[in-house]
């Protein structure tokens, strides 16, 4: 799947896949695609839960260099022994750090330049989460 | 786990963890001023000890509550693990996205060769206590969750699909193609084996049915703690004669049946 695809909502990319670069279009179906989310620009800075917040679930040098130990740890946690706590869960970090767009849609967290992303593609580390987790907050 | 020392950031992570303990502590006391608040705390809260062997889940569904050609179980596990949100790739044949569309629940008709009875009932993964898919799996992802539970962990989950030739009950499912939209309570790739999971993500918040109990209007599902003599799937065991599919194997199903 490519990036464009994944960026756009969900009716849209299932229904023409095609037409995944058409702005116009993807504008006109984003309202009854999937739950109001807009075609992805890019996050508006200062949109994210996160960043209204002190601290993230520990230091930021510490999540910087070691957030993968955590979710990790927690993902085994969840699978085998059915933990659900969301402070170090995947649900958690998507739900705080994602950014909206202008049009107060939720943007995609592994889009390119978005809070995952950038810093992924910045060290050349693939990022997997999203090929099955969603990349986008709980819906309410 | 080494914590990096960082004064400055010890005491900005202090104060974070005591304000969110404060937080819990005040939310504890207002639960705690009413009973019913509590106990509805306490259901909708999502689990963060360890699933223990002190349960064991399980079903009984009487196939004679099961009418022929009714699918709404089928639909409502659709529904609920996402599985309604996969179409045919491009160019494939009709019949064989039929035949190898994901499903964790089957409809299934049997007959007695013997007097020639038909039996309508909904097949899934059978919960064994001596699971042959968890026998067979190469890297450990299939496995059996302390309270009976056979599930896969997709993280470690190759695609090799010797489960799904292991199993007896054909319970098992391949997600073959991308998925488009994920959903946040069942994340799911190309290339893993799933199967029923009794609704996990349901046990794990606390809640008392399956999406297929629910949407049964037959009342023929009966869902719930085996381990528990006062759980209703316990009474209904009691009170009526019940079958394992494939008994002979001896895998002793967490799923049970009557009138087959």
């Amino acid at each position: 799947m490519s990036r464009s695809d994944r960026t756009a909502p969900a009716g849209a990319a299932r229904a023409m896949p095609g037409l995944g670069l058409c702005l116009a279009c993807a504008l006109a179906l984003a309202g009854s695609g999937f739950g109001g989310i807009a075609r992805a620009e890019t996050g508006v800075p200062g949109s994210a839960q996160a960043d209204r917040l002190e601290a993230c679930v520990a230091p930021t040098p510490f999540m910087r260099r070691r957030h993968f130990e955590l979710i990790e740890h927690q993902r085994d946690e969840t699978v085998r022994q059915g933990i659900r706590k969301t402070d170090h869960s995947l649900v958690g970090c998507v739900d705080c750090h994602v950014r909206k767009d202008s049009q107060g849609g939720y943007v995609p967290i592994d889009a390119p330049g978005e809070f995952c992303a950038a810093c992924h593609q910045y060290v050349g580390a693939v990022l997997d989460c999203f090929d099955c987790h969603a990349a986008l907050p709980t819906e309410d | 786990m080494g914590e990096p020392t960082d004064q400055p950031e010890d005491r900005q992570r202090r104060a974070f963890l005591t304000g969110a303990m404060a937080g819990a502590g005040a939310a504890a006391a207002g639960a705690v001023a009413s009973g019913v608040l509590l106990q509805s705390i306490a259901k909708a809260a999502p689990r963060d000890t360890p699933v223990s062997d002190q349960v064991r889940y399980g079903m009984l569904i009487d196939t004679s509550k099961c009418a022929d050609g009714c699918s709404d179980c089928v639909a409502a596990c659709d529904a609920e693990n996402g599985l309604d949100q996969l179409r045919k790739p491009e160019g494939a044949d009709d019949a064989l996205w039929d035949m190898q569309r994901p499903r964790w629940i089957r409809e299934v008709k049997i007959k007695n060769n013997s007097n020639g009875r038909v039996t309508t009932l909904p097949m899934m993964c059978q919960h064994c206590e001596h699971p042959p898919c968890v026998d067979v799996c190469p890297t450990g992802a299939s496995f059996r969750r302390a309270d009976g539970i056979v599930m896969v962990d997709p993280h470690t989950c190759i695609g090799c699909r010797y489960c799904m030739m292991a199993c007896p009950y054909n319970a098992r499912t391949f997600i073959h193609e991308n998925v488009a939209s994920q959903s946040t309570q069942t994340p799911r790739g190309k290339g893993v084996v799933e199967s029923c999971n009794l609704c996990v993500h349901r046990r794990d918040q606390g809640e008392a049915t399956t999406a297929c109990q629910d949407a049964c209007e037959h009342q023929a599902i009966v869902f719930g703690d085996l381990k528990d003599p006062d759980s209703a799937v316990s009474k209904a065991l009691a009170k009526q004669p019940s079958v394992q599919i494939r008994a002979d194997l001896k895998l002793n199903t967490g799923v049970r049946y009557t009138h087959v």
